[in-house]
């Protein structure tokens, strides 16, 4: 398990990237529902 | 006239497109999850370690998918553009403000993992003047710029009509993108999937590439098709 998580070495570039790719993601989730429930849509 | 051409000028109103943006959300809302959940397991448990890169390369599941929907969303915008400018049609003009920010978020995400899976592959976060790096950057400003004159112009009709002439001239920036491996030397590597010829990979290392590239699409139709509802909303 913590073999994985290491990635070979490559653990920040790997989960840096998935980390903020799905945080960016969810921000824009969030600011639309955000929007929808203000234009009640 | 044709039934269908009707039916297509039918759905060219916001009042009747409405409550078909909120179907097409709704099922995209539910496939981009599993999309997502299915591509990420064949990406991290399926797919082989690279005999080169080793597990850096995992980073290929996000990076390629988000960069071709950073080129293709912008593709349909500069469509919606064009289609807006040459009929007058509101809806044209609301898909171009629920695409842009869609458009521009995956943009930087290419970059940021890019950058990325740069580091630790040439050493380097981001080189000056690299022609693959350089035209994706232009691609997020064309993306900011599109959005930027629409908000600073106070008439909507005339901020629409701006936007989408940007739309339409930032086009040219396509092609430059996807083929400026092949017409400069850079640091990118060479396109390891094309519409010529078969993918250069592992067939699970494909499969999972395609999996997390439908989750995006599924991602960006769902959040603009409610995005498109909340500007008809706005825009009464």
């Amino acid at each position: 398990m913590s073999e994985f998580f290491a990635m070979g070495g490559y653990a920040f570039y790997v989960w840096g990237s998935y980390a903020v790719t799905f945080a960016l993601l969810g921000i824009e989730v969030f600011l639309l529902m955000k929007r929808k429930r203000e234009t009640k849509t | 006239m044709t039934t269908e051409s009707i039916k297509w000028f039918w759905y060219a109103s916001p009042q009747t497109f409405f409550p078909l943006a909120g179907r097409i959300a709704r099922v995209c809302a539910v496939l981009a999850p599993i999309f997502t959940v299915a591509g990420l397991y064949v990406g991290f448990f399926v797919a082989p370690t690279d005999a080169q890169q080793g597990e850096a390369y995992r980073i290929i599941f996000i990076h390629v998918p988000a960069a071709w929907m950073s080129m293709l969303i912008y593709l349909v915008m500069a469509f919606w553009a064009a289609v807006g400018l040459a009929m007058n049609t509101r809806v044209s003009f609301m898909m171009i403000r629920a695409l842009a920010p869609t458009g521009a978020l995956f943009t930087f995400i290419a970059l940021w993992t890019g950058a990325f899976w740069g580091r630790p592959t040439w050493g380097t976060y981001w080189v000056w003047g690299d022609t693959r790096l350089m035209t994706e950057l232009i691609l997020l400003f064309l993306y900011f710029g599109v959005m930027a004159l629409q908000a600073s112009i106070d008439d909507r009709r005339r901020a629409d009509r701006a936007g989408a002439v940007l739309a339409i001239v930032g086009v040219v920036n396509i092609p430059i993108i996807y083929y400026s491996v092949k017409w400069w030397n850079t640091l990118h590597q060479g396109a390891s999937v094309s519409f010529t010829k078969a993918p250069s990979m592992a067939v699970t290392m494909f499969t999972g590439m395609i999996l997390m590239a439908l989750a995006f699409w599924m991602y960006s139709i769902a959040v603009a098709m409610v995005r498109v509802r909340c500007e008809i909303m706005e825009n009464p």
